[in-house]
């Protein structure tokens, strides 16, 4: 994985107001941690229909953060799950646990 | 315009409620994270425009757009560039973003609204607590909506014949055709007028206007043999009109 989380959709949504950054960054960390759990969890029950709900869901977070290949890997990785397919598991955590890292240090 | 804001993320609601502070003309009148609380508040208030999540758990965007009888003009919000075809198969939809949404992108849909020919306000035709939703609107008194495989379904009240209570659902007979809910016949029963239903047994609720006879201990509507309990066999003489 080449690319790496950023900002540049949040603080262009922001236009300068610091309180919104910080708002939407609230949000949307205590969001990312909590869906990331309940993806996981479905996961490994191998719930793949609503393992493809979650994935939905964080391609959001992934594409508000910038990451454009990700945001294809999720887009893929959901379709498959549609179909039982869970092969793209192993780039798609790679990608949350990047987010994950950035939350975390930012 | 006033708008109201339906995504069940709550990221995107604070996002396109700023999205929306950017514009003077709009006015958020509420967000809600789900399609039923939105359709408990367009039973009151009148609406310009919806911002809707069309992947939403339980309740799509589409699903709820049927639910509405005259609908506003909706700007749909997805993260899921594949629903573009079916939203042109709605002539209230007026554009369609893409997740995450910009400004520049947000502003030409709200453009868009404004230019499109004008879709009357809208309340919905629907008002909800769970599975079951009563309509609110005195025209329309008569109407029922249940929600199955995430659909609202109106039923007209006075084509229900019995309610019975199985376990955690209760099945509702009508003069067409029967439906399995997700409800308990204490919450129905709230929902139905008094004159016309009436509660015989622990698991059944009668349409009163229905019976065809009254034999000991239980009634008998339609081909269905309907036991009364001694406790609710008072209320059921006293409503008869006995020669």
């Amino acid at each position: 994985m080449t690319e790496t989380p950023n900002l540049n959709y949040i603080k262009q949504l922001a236009d300068g107001s610091s309180s919104f950054e910080q708002k939407i960054l609230g949000i949307a960390k205590r969001e990312f941690f909590e869906e990331k759990k309940e993806f996981l969890n479905n996961y490994n029950n191998k719930v793949f229909a609503k393992t493809a709900e979650n994935v939905h869901k964080l391609k959001h977070k992934i594409g508000m953060f910038g990451l454009e290949t990700g945001y294809k890997t999720a887009t893929d990785f959901e379709e498959e799950l549609k179909g039982n397919n869970p092969s793209l598991y192993p780039k798609f955590i790679v990608i949350l646990d990047s987010i994950e890292y950035f939350l975390k240090t930012i | 315009m006033n708008c109201i804001i339906i995504d069940d993320e709550e990221t995107a609601r604070a996002i396109i409620q700023h999205l929306c502070s950017q514009v003077e003309e709009l006015e958020v009148a509420q967000d809600f994270p789900n399609a039923i609380q939105a359709i408990k508040f367009l039973n009151k208030e009148e609406v310009d425009l919806i911002f809707l999540d069309i992947h939403m758990p339980d309740f799509t965007g589409f699903d709820f757009i049927q639910t509405l009888k005259n609908p506003p003009k909706i700007i749909l919000t997805t993260s899921d560039k594949n629903f573009a075809l079916e939203a042109f198969e709605y002539d209230c939809i007026v554009d369609y973003l893409v997740k995450p949404i910009t400004l520049p992108r947000f502003l030409k849909a709200i453009q868009k609204a404004e230019t499109a020919p004008s879709a009357p306000s809208v309340s919905s035709s629907t008002k909800s607590t769970d599975d079951t939703i009563p309509s609110e609107n005195s025209s329309e008194e008569n109407d029922l909506y249940i929600n199955i495989d995430r659909r609202l379904i109106k039923i007209d009240i006075p084509t229900i014949s019995v309610i019975e209570a199985k376990g955690d659902y209760i099945l509702i007979k009508t003069d067409k055709q029967n439906y399995t809910v997700h409800s308990t016949l204490k919450k129905i029963e709230e929902k139905l007028p008094n004159d016309l239903f009436l509660k015989v047994h622990r698991s059944y609720v009668i349409n009163f206007k229905k019976i065809i006879d009254i034999e000991d201990n239980s009634v008998l509507i339609e081909k269905d043999v309907i036991p009364v309990s001694r406790s609710n066999r008072p209320e059921l003489m006293k409503r008869l009109n006995l020669l």
